[in-house]
Parts: structure tokens; sequence; C-alpha cells
């Protein structure tokens, strides 16, 4: 029997489970297999867990030899197959497929190595983000994407959702830091994209390959580019009266010729919620504050944080800090990154949002999420990576209510359609998963997703690797009612649709 | 601009209607480069996209551009220079005709790529005209964008061979607040060593070469460019010929370039790991801290590949000499057959009838 997947695929589904398991069992040892459900439900989801599902079996392959033949056995079946990290994505890419398999590579835990002259590192792709600096530091170096779950986060993971961090403004997301890749295909077959060089030869499937969110092949090793750590870091806590004009001052440290290692900004809603948690000396009385970030030698710090304050003070801040120790700095930016842990404490349940928009829209977005609070009547807390233009509104709600629960969805939804509306996207670093497949819809047109559909077919011709996950099917497309208007006319009128 | 998209995609589609191929056109200044072998010029549609020209939307503070493909790169770098930005990757133009689309198409990028990263770093969206006629949006203008595949950053460097970039936007830099050249009297190996050594500690190196001499430009702010240039030593070198000396090297006007080698092969670049030694295959010239290596070399196709593998990269035929046969499998080092697969099923997926850019980039595609 065949059975039409909602990426549009043919899978296979004529096999039995008892079958897939006893091939998983010929090709790894029984340690590494688990399916029984007690065994399997603590991967029933990932860090979004408003969506669950048990996966058929998990197996924890130990080698790459195991990962090709746990793939090759999946192929063979038509057995779809999810990558999975350390589960901390926020967007359910690593949500298990119910008929499916899930690839955990947390066993893939292992630092290669780490040449000090050539600034890189070679891990494998359970290897935790901040690992990775923790090695590196003894040689004046660190990896510079740093997303807030970075204590937990792997690197596998941060290569499948190209994740971000408050850094990346000047040191760019995980596809500028990652030089190559080592992956295993559908079929088995080891590939690597990128190399030590500068560039390869051909297109570039590296930068397809990364954000691709498992659905491309699954990745064994992966060479990092390691940054040299500046001398000093400092950063600034510029308070504002008003919401609009801390946008402003974003807009205007770029218009000064200042890219700051990290520009952040959270308003009264969320240092009202991180005050009380980690004590960080935000000023709660402020409207909003901005996080801005120097970082270089003692002098050109010196000089950066002098000519920052000026724009602020210029844009009428109504209170400047700066950090005056390494110990003073850590904690401005713990509050920063615990801003998630303190919406839980304060909240039964949040939902966090990622849209991405052009700075220039910040102030009437965020003007716009208010007046959404009252809509929706669910609170709002918005702390983000302003220099991005990256946007992370938390909405608070409790799960206990389904009804809540829909509304908490139907105020995303409508923040992400207000970020396309306004020349954004939908996902600025969390990734689409299943959580944004149906804003899919909305930021792109028919043909485009179609072409998305090319790519994954192109590495992944049974489309076995996390399906039903990213881009949506025209017919999902049509049920949520939207498809992708540009210019006022429906792209190609007198098409059949659906 | 409709205008000039509609007569465009007429043509695409009447050359699709005869399966003609297409060779994408436009100021013409990088048409040494790729392979020009599979196709019968005769035959062919050559699609000028010259009049596709203008600066779409450009505010400073939002660190982007975007342009029609058409748009002199020229222009582009004045509009960004009167604001005080500029494009980081300081990519070459081989002439005043370049333009946008064929800077990104070629994904070539200048000095300063050691420290800014290379051109696909700054594509933050495009769209592509397809051999059906439509027009696909990839990407955007904002910073961070992970809705969907990354194909615009595919799309760079991709020679065409997917189709017809109509409009790029691209991220743009503030220019530094201040610059210096240094130059050192070391022989090439000694020139790879210092690279090596300042390549992992935290300095303001913007851009290194080797033309015989080493030249190195630091950039950021006053004060740490100061420090670096006490730690570093090397002689000034004057702002005027600094800037002459830089522009030679990104245009390949210097005489190194300039001058074919009696029995030379052509000039070909190897893109190979920064930290290996000199390889002493010929006449070098060297940048990003020895990642770029351009050698005049009177040695085949096959030893410079072999040289360049086993230093982690790839040998490229840059610019074939006069006379010379060109290499049976082209110009680009071939790819990895589990690569090629994928690329060729990409290359079918977008362009079924294999119609643009035949084999210019990937030999038989």
């Amino acid at each position: 029997m065949n059975a039409v997947t909602d990426s549009g695929f043919v899978a296979n589904v004529s096999y039995r489970p008892q079958e897939v398991i006893e091939a998983l069992l010929a090709v790894l040892p029984a340690h590494c297999v688990l399916s029984r459900t007690e065994d399997t439900r603590p991967y029933e989801c990932d860090g979004l867990s408003l969506y669950r599902s048990v996966p058929m079996a998990v197996v924890l392959p130990e080698t790459e030899k195991q990962v090709q033949d746990v793939l090759i056995a999946c192929r063979r079946l038509g057995v779809p197959v999810v990558a999975r990290g350390a589960g901390t994505g926020l967007s359910g890419g690593a949500m298990p497929h119910a008929q499916g398999v899930l690839l955990g590579l947390a066993k893939f835990n292992k630092i290669k190595r780490i040449d000090p002259q050539a600034a890189i590192a070679v891990v494998e792709p359970g290897v935790r983000n901040l690992a990775v600096s923790e090695a590196a530091a003894p040689y004046g170096l660190y990896y510079a994407p740093d997303p807030s779950s970075q204590i937990a986060c792997t690197i596998g993971g941060n290569v499948a959702e190209n994740s971000g961090g408050v850094h990346c403004l000047k040191y760019g997301l995980t596809v500028h830091n990652v030089m190559k890749v080592r992956l295993v295909s559908i079929d088995g077959e080891i590939l690597e994209f990128g190399s030590l060089a500068p560039d390869s030869p051909g297109p570039d499937l590296l930068s397809v390959f990364v954000g691709s969110e498992g659905m491309l092949g699954v990745v064994t090793e992966v060479t990092l580019k390691l940054t040299p750590k500046p001398a000093l870091a400092r950063v600034i806590m510029a308070s504002f009266d008003d919401v609009e004009k801390a946008s402003q001052a974003v807009a205007a440290i770029i218009a000064a010729g200042i890219i700051p290692a990290g520009l952040e900004m959270m308003d009264q809603q969320a240092t009202q919620m991180v005050e009380p948690f980690v004590k960080a000396g935000y000023d709660t009385n402020a409207a909003a504050i901005l996080l801005c970030e120097s970082d270089g030698t003692v002098e050109e710090v010196a000089d950066e944080i002098a000519r920052m304050e000026q724009v602020f003070h210029r844009i009428g801040a109504i209170k400047l800090e700066v950090s005056a120790t390494e110990a003073q700095r850590l904690l401005f930016w713990a509050g920063r990154k615990n801003a998630f842990p303190a919406a839980g404490r304060v909240s039964p349940d949040y939902y966090c949002m990622d849209g991405t928009i052009p700075r220039r829209s910040l102030g009437r977005v965020l003007g716009a999420i208010t007046e959404m609070e009252q809509r929706f009547n669910l609170r709002c807390a918005n702390v983000f990576h302003a220099g991005d233009g990256n946007l992370h509104p938390l909405i608070l709600f409790d799960s206990n209510s389904a009804e809540e629960v829909r509304r908490a969805e139907d105020f995303g939804a409508a923040i992400l359609e207000l970020c396309v509306e306004v020349g954004g996207t939908i996902t600025g670093e969390h990734g689409v998963g299943m959580e944004k497949i149906n804003q899919m819809c909305v930021q792109f047109s028919r043909l485009e997703l179609e072409r998305f559909l090319c790519v994954k077919r192109a590495f992944d011709p049974p489309g076995l690797l996390n399906p039903d996950k990213v881009v949506p099917t025209l017919a999902r497309c049509a049920e949520y009612g939207k498809l992708h208007v540009h210019g006022g006319v429906l792209p190609f009128a007198d098409l059949p649709r659906f | 601009m409709n205008t000039q998209i509609d007569y465009l995609r007429e043509q695409v589609l009447a050359a699709n209607a005869s399966s003609k191929p297409i060779l994408i056109k436009s100021g013409g200044t990088k048409a040494f480069y790729g392979n020009h072998l599979s196709v019968n010029e005769d035959v062919a549609v050559s699609l000028d996209m010259t009049a596709l020209s203008g600066v779409i939307n450009y505010e400073p503070t939002e660190l982007v551009i975007t342009a029609w493909a058409g748009t002199p790169l020229k222009l582009i770098e004045d509009t960004l220079k009167a604001s005080g930005q500029r494009l980081a990757f300081e990519p070459p133009s081989f002439g005043s005709q370049a333009t946008l689309g064929g800077c990104i198409a070629s994904g070539l990028s200048g000095p300063a790529r050691q420290s800014a990263g290379p051109l696909k770093d700054f594509v933050l969206g495009s769209h592509l005209l397809d051999a059906q006629g439509n027009v696909l949006r990839f990407g955007g203008e904002v910073m961070k964008n992970v809705a969907g595949y990354d194909v615009s950053r595919m799309l760079a460097g991709s020679m065409g061979m997917f189709g017809v970039l109509t409009q790029v936007s691209v991220k743009v830099a503030p220019d530094p607040l201040e610059t210096v050249t240094l130059e050192f009297d070391v022989d090439e190996q000694t020139a790879l060593a210092l690279c090596h050594g300042w390549h992992s500690q935290a300095l303001p190196v913007a851009a290194t070469a080797f033309d015989g001499h080493l030249f190195v430009r630091l950039a950021g702010a006053p004060s740490a460019v100061a420090s670096a240039r006490r730690k570093l030593g090397g002689a000034d070198v004057p702002l005027q010929a600094a800037h002459a000396l830089w522009t030679n090297i990104r245009e390949q006007t210097a005489e190194f370039f300039m001058n074919q080698r009696a029995g030379s092969t052509g000039l070909w670049r190897l893109a190979v790991a920064p930290n290996t030694p000199a390889l002493n295959l010929g006449e070098t010239v060297f940048e990003w801290g020895g990642g770029q290596r351009w050698v005049n070399s009177e040695l085949d196709a096959s030893t410079l590949r072999a040289a360049a593998t086993r230093a982690g990269g790839h040998a490229t035929l840059f610019r074939s000499g006069s006379g010379q046969r060109l290499p049976a499998d082209g110009v680009f080092h071939p790819l990895s057959s589990g690569v090629a697969q994928i690329v060729k099923r990409l290359k079918n997926e977008f362009d079924p009838k294999g119609l643009f850019n035949p084999g210019r980039l990937v030999f038989g595609l």
C-alpha cells in the first residue's frame, strides 16, 4: 500500500514495525535500539512541546558506519527518519514521525581535533555548542555563534537550524562559521560539502545544507571556524522611556558606522519578568532597555563605547550603565539569556516567536504586538536581537486551556504574518519545523515552494529524511487558506489550483 | 523594469520552445571565466542583461542594497561610498562594464575576503528567472532568514547554471575608520609563516598579499590599527601606493597577471587550506593568508590538481594561456562523484532542458 505523505513524496508504509526493528537490530547492538513506549516517549518532542509524536523506534548509533547502515535499512523499507541532537529546537524540527525512526546523535559527542594555528575545530554533531568554546579557550579562541541554549544544544542541531545567538550581528550565524560538513545521504553514502580551503568547486551545496533542518542528510562530522577571543568586551545598558525611541537608537548605532558585538532589546514586560529571577541590575522602570556590546583591544573598546554612548545620549536615553567588570558584563547577558526560563517562572507556558523584520519597522511592529495583546487577551514579552531585526516575542499562556492554546497560536501566526507584510521573514534562526509550516504559505508562492521540494528531491530522492516538515504541500496551503499574493495579484491566476 | 523582465521572459520562453541554449551576458568582463566548450554559439540565444539596471532599495541603516542584476558594479560601489559603506568582500570587476549580476553569479571575492568572508555570505536574497519564465524569490532583505532552503546563497557563484538572476539583495558594511598597509621584505615561505602566526590572534588584519614582498592591510578602529602596526613591524606603504597595490591585485592588473609567461599553461587559481606551505608549482602570488594562490605554471592540469587536492583544496584554470589546450574535463576541478550526482539532480530540477549557460560551471551540465 502506498500513501502520499504531506511533503508530496510517496512513502511505502507496507512495512510492519517488527520488521523495521529487526532490520535495525541486524545492524546495531541491542542497546542502541529503543522500541518500548516507555523508552521512546522521552523523545516525543523537542523544545516545542506543543507538538508531540512517539516514534516507532529510537536508534542511538555509535559509529558513522552504523548511521550508514540505519539509513540503508530505512531506505530499503521506506521508513521515515528524523535526526535529533539535544532536542532543544524551538520549532518542532526534531519532532518524531509516528511511523518512523528517530535517529539520535547524542553518542557522537567527541571533539576530534582542535588546530589552534588554523583556528578550526573538528567535532562530532552531538558535541554541545558551549563545549567547543570551552575546549578552544586555552588557545585564546572560541566558537562565535552562541544561541541562548548553548549550554545544551549541539553542533549538529546548530547546523540543521543555522542557529544564531546574541553575537551574530558581528560574527555571523552558523553558516558563516562552518567550513565543512561530513554527512551520510539517504542512500548511505558519505559526502563532504565545503573544505578547509576558502571555497569548493561547483555550486555551493554547503550553503543549502546548513539550515536545512535535517531534510537533506545526517551530519556525522563538522569542521568549525574558531575566532580569536577579543582582549576585552564591555556592554552598555541603555534605558529608554519609550520603545519607539529604543528602536530609533538601534538604527542610529548602525547609521554611525558601528557594528556592535551584540545589540539586544528587552521591553519592560521582559525586564520585569527577568529581574526578580536573575537580579541582573536591569532598569525595570524603563519602557525598554538595550544591551549594546563592544569588543576588541582595550583602546578600541574605550573608543567604541564612547561613540555608542554619544549616539544613545543623542536619541534620548534616560540612563546609561557600562559594565565595569567581566562579572558584571556576564550578569547583564545572563538576564538576557535567561529570559526564556524566566518566562517559564511567571507563566505556566510560553510560546516564542522568531520573525525577522527590517530594522526600520521595529517601532511599528512592536506597537502592533502591544495592540495584539489586547486583541488576543494574552501577555507578550519582547526580548530580542534588535541589531539583526530578529524578534522573539514570548507569548505567555496556559496550556491547560485548549482555548488559550488556540489564542496563543493565533497570536503567534498574526505576528509572523505581520513580519512578512513589512518585508521580513517568519523565522530568523529557529527554523520552520512543524510550527511555522502554515506561514510558509504566506511567505512563499506555489512555485517557490515547489522549488524547495526540487531541492529536497535532489538530495533525498525518496523523501524519507524528516518528511512533512518545513515545506508545506500545496494542499496544506489551500487548507490553511493562505497563498502568497504578490503585489495584490494572484500569480498565474489562470492555473488550476488544487 | 517590468517591461525589461517581460522582454527577458519572452526570450527565455522562445529559447525554451526551440530548446536553444541561453548564454547570459552582461558587461562581459568575466567572459574569459569558466568553460566555453559545449555550446555552438551560432544556435544559442544571447541574453543581454544590461538594460535591467538600477538600484531598487538602499537604506544605509538597514545595511542592505537591492538592485537589478544589470546595474553597473561601479554604480553600486559609488552609491554605497556616498553613505560611508561598501561591499566588504571587495569583488573584482575586471573592467568598467562589470555588473552586480555578473559579480554575484561568478562569486569572486577580492583581498578583504580574508577578514570579511566570501561573497556568498553577503547575499541575502535574489530573484531568479527560470526556464519556464517564472520569477522566483529566495531569501529577502533581512539579516537573518531560515525560512526554506537558502537557495540565494547557492545561486551566488553558480555561473547562471540554474537560471537568470534578475535582482539581488546584498548585505553591506560600514567603511573602516582607518586603513594602513605594511610591507615586509620576505620570501614566500616566510610570508606564509607570518600570516599563519597572525591568523589565530585578535588582530585587525583585513587582507594579505604576497608578490615577492608581503603586503598586509590593517583596518578598523584607529587605536586597534595603531597597536597592531607596532606589534607587526614592517614598513608603511604610502596611502596612494597602497590603494594602487590592492587595486592591481584585485583587478589582476599587477605585472604578474598581465604578462603571460612563455610555456605557461595559463593563470591557475589554487584554493587551499591557508596553512599549506609553499607549493613550488611555479611563479606564485598569494592572497587570503595563503588560502588563494595564483600560479603561472608550466605544469599540466593533473599535476596542479593533485597538488591542490593534497592541500585540501582545488585548482581552477582561471585564464588559459594563448594557444594552450584546455583540460579535457574543463577548467574547474572535477566534483567528487557523490556531490556531482546531487548537482546533476539539482540542475535537472531547476533547468530540465539544460538551457542555461551549458557546461560553464560544471562540465557536461
